[in-house]
């Protein structure tokens, strides 16, 4: 078990979310930078599925009352365990009692810890992702206890060979294909929001990221349609906002732009006031 | 009825096919017919197929490799299609309690309309109305039908906190909030039962193409629904369909 001293700003258990409840409207869900989770992962021979900790600007504060490994990719928080630095995106030996913390964000906004074998907390409609409506919480909080099975079989030299490929972190550009409403556009409009460079607005979240500046012209709304994580809807005033993966099911906004899912994955290493470019890719 | 249909590749591993974009009883028909023959096509696979008023997003669990192979499959699936699928819907019957503790906007929303009270919810409870998908919030039924005569904007400043339970309507939809949220709806009653529960295999009962009536209860049998909800005592009822 780990006993959450501090939880952090916004920590959650995340998996590859969940898949066959869209007909109920149930989000997606699942770690919103999906590659950094699932190297996390792999490090330590898990599942892709395993769930992991998600952490987010400010780490959390964690005692392991059982012996294990783990592992930390993403966002590049300083993590320590028992106050001594140690290495990201690789295997950590935790000891009885051992407590992790984490100090300045360095690169990045979102971290993802996993551990041998995954947390175990309850799974609903086939995941344990945290999302509000669904599973009891949306987030970890101080005094909770985590389940986990412990692990003392350390094996260093496992998946010692993959390598996490960084461009998530420090790219600014996002890939993205025509969204189903992208010919509503006139050309110069879309001519205008291809070549534009975008910041992130205060406004971002697990369910969304608005995108500054504002466009002078949007478009109408839509008979309510099928959304995904990664549409980019376009709103009457003519702001862009980027779906997230705990984005609803259904939309009426006119969906101009589908991130691929590796832009999803360096939107969601973004935070206010960072710049983006986007770069039109062809299937 | 054959449509003209537009099919999309949405993402790495999605397809939409769209209808035109109208909101129509024979369109979730044949939406809802093609769908089964989508699910029933790829029964062996993991593929998740969503509808809603006019299209079908086709979600597959991998990397689409080969996507003109798929779109010729698709398209095949709906050329060779008949109504074999099409079975009659079930009615449930929703109760509604709209005493003004519950319908907060009951009183706001008669002075609006120009109606009485008793009228609101006489037309209101007439009408038979049809589910044609679940989205917004889990749970949350998309319904069709309202009489034109109840048709009210949304609210400009959006509620934050309406009640789970809220039955509400905004411009000309009506809907239940199955979820405490944010909401622009006016609320003019609340229904006692469980539209959405993760502890059932399907977490809700009522699916697209199902029919819905709101019968008005009292709030002393509001209360009693709701505490046979509370102990998994209570089972939403469904009318019989003679048309």
């Amino acid at each position: 078990m780990i006993k959450v001293i501090k939880s952090g700003f916004y920590t959650s258990i995340q998996d590859c979310g969940r898949f066959g409840y869209g007909v109920y409207g149930v989000p997606t869900s699942g770690s919103m930078d999906s590659y950094s989770s699932q190297f996390a992962n792999a490090v330590l021979g898990n599942f892709d599925k395993s769930a992991v900790l998600e952490i987010t600007m400010t780490g959390p504060k964690l005692q392991f009352l059982r012996p294990t490994i783990i592992a930390i990719s993403g966002a590049d928080m300083s993590p320590a365990l028992n106050d001594k630095p140690i290495k990201i995106n690789s295997i950590i030996t935790v000891r009885e009692n051992d407590v992790l913390s984490f100090g300045r964000l360095r690169l990045g906004l979102r971290a993802y810890i996993a551990i041998k074998g995954g947390f175990l907390s309850n799974k609903v409609l086939g995941s344990r992702s945290m999302y509000k409506g669904i599973t009891s919480t949306n987030r970890i909080s101080n005094k909770d206890d985590l389940a986990y099975n412990s692990y003392l079989d350390v094996q260093k030299a496992l998946n010692a060979n993959i390598k996490y490929d960084k461009s998530i972190l420090e790219t600014d550009t996002l890939e993205v294909f025509k969204g189903p409403e992208f010919d509503r556009l006139t050309k110069e409009m879309q001519t205008q929001i291809l070549n534009s460079n975008f910041n992130v607005s205060k406004l971002n979240n697990r369910m969304a990221y608005q995108l500054e500046p504002l466009f002078k012209n949007g478009l109408k709304q839509i008979l309510t349609s099928p959304v995904l994580p990664g549409t980019v809807q376009l709103t009457p005033s003519g702001r862009l906002i980027v779906l997230m993966r705990d984005c609803q099911t259904t939309g009426g906004y006119p969906r101009i732009l589908q991130l691929s899912n590796k832009a999803i994955n360096i939107l969601s290493q973004k935070t206010e006031g960072n710049c983006l470019k986007i770069r039109l890719k062809e299937f | 009825m054959a449509f003209n249909l537009k099919y999309f590749r949405y993402n790495e591993s999605s397809i939409l096919i769209e209808w035109p974009a109208v909101i129509d009883e024979n369109l979730l028909k044949d939406i809802l017919n093609y769908k089964k023959y989508i699910e029933n096509y790829y029964i062996k696979q993991k593929v998740e197929v969503i509808n809603s008023y006019s299209s079908l997003l086709i979600k597959y669990n991998v990397t689409i490799d080969n996507i003109n192979d798929r779109l010729k499959e698709l398209k095949a699936l709906y050329r060779n299609r008949n109504n074999i699928y099409f079975t009659k819907p079930v009615i449930w019957n929703i109760p509604v309690c709209y005493d003004t503790e519950f319908g907060v906007d009951l009183d706001a929303f008669v002075q609006e309309k120009k109606l009485s009270k008793s009228e609101v919810i006489s037309i209101y409870s007439d009408v038979i109305y049809t589910v044609y998908f679940i989205g917004f919030l889990p749970g949350f039924l998309y319904l069709g039908g309202l009489d034109n005569r109840l048709f009210l904007d949304r609210k400009t400043t959006p509620n934050l906190n309406v009640k789970k339970g809220s039955v509400a309507i905004g411009g000309q939809q009506t809907g239940i909030y199955p979820q405490d949220s944010p909401g622009g709806w006016h609320v003019i009653g609340n229904s006692p039962i469980q539209l959405f529960n993760t502890k059932q295999n399907t977490p809700c009962i009522i699916k697209a193409g199902d029919k819905v009536k709101f019968s008005p209860v009292d709030k002393l049998e509001h209360k009693n629904i709701l505490d046979k909800v509370n102990t998994s005592n209570y089972q939403i009822k469904s009318i019989s369909n003679n048309d």
